[in-house]
């Protein structure tokens, strides 16, 4: 009984992705290369897995239903579907265009709660099968959604722009510095906005691949400025895991007290740094 | 008392420098490359440029790559030179006329380059860096800078050294 509860919940684990992983639990997409340079076809392979360490293969395969790569002509289609191993999820992409492309994987879960017969009833689910897990009669109806978005960035032959345009919804990166031009100890600034608003003085973290090789995290905290703009010198170069959400501090988990519906966001992008 | 005996001493040494800088400005590069005990050893690529205090490319003095091979195929691997390749290289069409040039053996390398051609002749007056970057197949990558203020006060002498694919780097102006 215990065993086909935690089955159940592994299995809701990745379906909610980051919202309710256990905090040592990252999700992330990673891409094979960042920067392909070749005059023959431009291919790139992204990975994508739930692990406890970062970008280590030590726990389950990421469910990458809903992956959307945007082109340098800022035409966003779905990607083809990823085939799912023990430990990782993996598609190869073909980049027909030179420029800079986008692959995101959104979506939104609700983890909720409910009152019927005297008992409290806790539930997972996403936001199109949430309404179906609250049977009638249920009362003091709770639920968090929880929106998110992974993004990573890849470029074939000359980095453009034209995929980076903001959504203007949800919590998102704005890279006013092109996420594929990152090298050592050169500046960067980065925007984060929510429903295309700026995020003004709203912290931020980069956690640089190969934790267990070094033993520290290495993280680096950020929080951007009155503009929602972050600028800063880059850190070594490593493949790195940015991660932010909103509001910032939100405890995990249903909420118990406030409003019986709230929203939060959380965010992700893998993005490399080079040498210079 | 010092310090205007100092500028008393420089300035009638660096007025000339100024006026003259077509004709005195030779550049000579003299730089290692470490014979290295590896199982697989190849020739590195190099490339030796001139940079401007905020990182740009000033003038692009020396690219060493297989110039011999067939249909300019040897440019293929010049973007192993990450950094002369993302500031300057991927915008040049190689090979470069007086720039383009035979890779080098191990052991301690010397070029020359004559001022106009190095283009040290209009150069402004500023800090510089000189930078070889060496990129060697199946090895490692290495940036060496040599910093040098420019015009030079009388006779321009300066040196900096790398770890592994560079060794003893110096230039010299005269």
């Amino acid at each position: 009984m215990q065993n086909k509860f935690f089955k159940q919940f592994a299995i809701a684990t990745i379906l909610a992705g980051m919202a309710c992983a256990a905090q040592a639990h990252k999700p992330w997409i990673l891409p094979s290369s960042t920067l392909i340079e070749t005059d023959r076809e431009a291919w790139v392979t992204i990975d994508g897995a739930v692990s406890e360490g970062l970008f280590d293969l030590d726990h389950l395969p990421l469910r990458m239903d809903g992956l959307t790569v945007t082109d340098p002509d800022g035409q966003t289609a779905p990607a083809p579907a990823a085939t799912m191993s023990k430990f990782r999820s993996s598609v190869d992409l073909k980049l027909p265009k030179n420029g800079t492309y986008r692959i995101t994987l959104a979506g939104a879960s609700v983890m909720g709660s409910y009152q019927l017969n005297g008992e409290t009833k806790r539930f997972r689910a996403s936001a199109q099968t949430a309404d179906k897990e609250i049977p009638a009669g249920a009362t003091d109806v709770r639920r968090t959604t929880t929106v998110q978005r992974q993004d990573t960035f890849v470029t074939a032959n000359k980095a453009s722009t034209g995929a980076l345009k903001p959504l203007g919804t949800g919590l998102e990166l704005v890279p006013v510095t092109h996420p594929n031009e990152l090298h050592t100890g050169e500046k960067a600034t980065f925007r984060f906005q929510l429903d295309g608003k700026p995020l003004a003085n709203f912290p931020f973290s980069l956690i640089p691949g190969g934790v267990k090789y070094r033993g520290t995290l290495n993280e680096v905290r950020l929080t951007t400025d009155a503009k929602g703009e972050a600028t800063f010198t880059l850190p070594a170069p490593n493949m790195y895991w940015l991660s932010a959400a909103y509001p910032a501090n939100a405890p995990r988990g249903p909420g118990e007290q406030g409003p019986a519906d709230t929203k939060r966001y959380s965010y992700s992008a893998t993005l490399e740094i080079l040498p210079e | 008392m010092k310090l205007s005996r100092s500028l008393a001493l420089t300035l009638p040494l660096a007025l000339p420098l100024v006026s003259n800088g077509a004709m005195a400005a030779d550049l000579t590069v003299k730089f290692e490359l470490p014979q290295l005990n590896v199982a697989e050893y190849h020739k590195p690529y190099v490339a030796i440029w001139i940079e401007r205090a905020d990182q740009t490319v000033a003038s692009t003095l020396a690219v060493l790559y297989d110039v011999k091979k067939k249909d300019n195929a040897g440019t293929k691997w010049v973007k192993d030179m990450r950094t002369w390749w993302r500031k300057a290289g991927r915008d040049v069409e190689l090979p470069m006329d007086g720039v383009s040039g035979a890779t080098r053996s191990a052991g301690v390398q010397t070029m020359n380059f004559a001022g106009a051609r190095a283009g040290l002749d209009k150069l402004p007056a500023g800090d510089y860096k000189l930078v070889i970057e060496a990129a060697r197949e199946a090895g490692g990558r290495e940036l060496v800078r040599v910093p040098f203020t420019w015009p030079a006060k009388g006779k321009l002498a300066a040196s900096a050294s790398g770890k592994e694919e560079l060794g003893a780097v110096s230039i010299s102006v005269q």
